[in-house]
This record gives structure tokens, sequence and C-alpha cells, in this order.
């Protein structure tokens, strides 16, 4: 706690120990939303450099981590808006399919397709689709981490997918 | 029907996009984060605010004069 009443003082050594404490887990959500390592550690940089600048707003009562990925969605969520025509024909970073890799069944050409209708999705739907859907994270998390209600984010899933439905079937792609 | 093929959609997204497998940073950031700290901040002097705000209500009360503040813009 007394860690925490020293950073809403704005005492940098006592932002530093958080910043070493919770730069992975920041780093973690960024990436599950960006999917591209490099500009994940941007974003968690912003991220920090954010609550820095409002450490007199934060309540040391409150729990740091959750308020850190409140922020971090944010940041994530600006950036999705402001690459939106850059990434639309950008295919996500081989590198980070090293775990499971997608499903060889699903041909080069459609998982393409399907990419780049997903990432031609308003960045708030996108956002709750893709870590509802592909990251599989509880809708709890999700909506704490957006500031919205469980609702929220189901009916934000939803119309993902309604709105997904429609941009394949004018890619071809029909499930 | 539409519950099917919505449930279908999305088990097609679940093969065609895997999730993020390396979620772990390879890096601290915090040099990162110091270079970040001791950028000077740009901060726009008062007076500038306040010649926005004028020209945005001189507009507002004449929004004939917009046409020729472009112009000279």
């Amino acid at each position: 706690m007394e860690l925490l009443e020293r950073f809403t003082r704005g005492d940098l050594e006592a932002f530093e120990i958080l910043f070493r404490q919770f730069q992975n887990e920041v780093y973690g959500w960024i990436v599950r939303i960006v999917r591209d390592p490099g500009v994940a550690e941007d974003l968690t940089v912003e991220t920090f450099w954010r609550i820095y600048r409002t450490h007199a707003r934060f309540d040391p009562a409150r729990r740091f981590g959750a308020w850190a990925r409140r922020v971090a969605t944010n940041v994530a969520l600006d950036h999705l808006r402001h690459v939106r025509p850059e990434i639309e024909f950008v295919e996500f970073p081989e590198d980070l399919s090293q775990g499971p890799p997608p499903d060889p069944a699903v041909q080069q050409d459609i998982r393409e397709r399907i990419e780049r209708a997903f990432s031609q999705l308003p960045a708030k739907l996108q956002v709750a689709a893709t870590l509802a859907l592909i990251e599989e994270k509880p809708y709890e998390d999700i909506a704490e981490a957006l500031g919205i209600s469980v609702g929220t984010v189901k009916s934000r899933v939803f119309r993902a997918v309604r709105l997904l439905r429609k941009k394949l079937k004018r890619l071809g792609v029909e499930p | 029907m539409n519950e099917r093929n919505d449930e279908q959609l999305r088990e097609l997204l679940r093969r065609a996009m895997a999730p993020v497998a390396e979620t772990d940073l390879k890096r601290d950031l915090w040099p990162a984060m110091q270079r970040k700290l001791d950028e000077p901040v740009i901060r726009v002097p008062w007076f500038d605010w306040a010649l926005v705000a004028l020209v945005a209500i001189w507009c507002l009360l004449f929004p004939d004069a917009v046409p020729g503040l472009l112009y000279h813009l």
C-alpha cells in the first residue's frame, strides 16, 4: 500500500518498482490485442507513460494491475483506430504463431481473407472478439479491461461475428 | 439456424487465427521508459489556446467569414 501511495505522490522510484513488476503483464495483454511484438513493446511504454502522467488520479485502495490493464486496453484501442488503413492488407506476423499453429486444414488463402476481414472490424468490436474468441479470455476480464459490463462485451462479440460474416461473404468465404 | 452459423464462424476463426503464444517480454523496457520520461513535454501556451477559442467563437458568430478565413490560411 505504501508503494502505491508513494506512486500517487509522483515518486519516480515507486513508479520504477511498479513498472518492473507489471511491465510483463501489461505487454502480455497488449500483444494479445495488437498481435505484433514490436508494436506491443512501444504501446507498453506508452501505457506506463499515461499511467505516470495521471498518477495523482490513481486511488491507492484499488488494484494497480487492473488499472494498468484498463489503460493498456485504451492505448491498444487508440492504436488500432489509427493504423486501421495500413493494416488492412497486412498479415499478422509469423513469429506469433510459434506456439499452437493455426489449423493447417484451413487453407492459406482463406486464412488471409479471414485475417483481412477481421482487421477491418471496428476497433471496439475487434478487441472484444480477439480477446473472447481467439485468446479465449473470460468475459469478466475483458469487461474489466474495457470498463464495460459483461453484457456489453457479449453484445460486441455477437456484433463482431455478424459483421465478420458479412465481410467474409463479400470476400467469397462462407463458413 | 443463425446461432449454428455463428458457432461455425467462431470455430473457423479459432482454426484460422491461433492465439498469441509468446506473451512474455524479451527485454526490459525500463530504459525505453526512462528515455520517454526524459523527453521534453511540449506545452501549448495559454495564449495560443485563448487565440484558438477566439477564432472558434468568431467563426460561430460570423459563419459567412469562414471562407475568407480559410482563404487566408
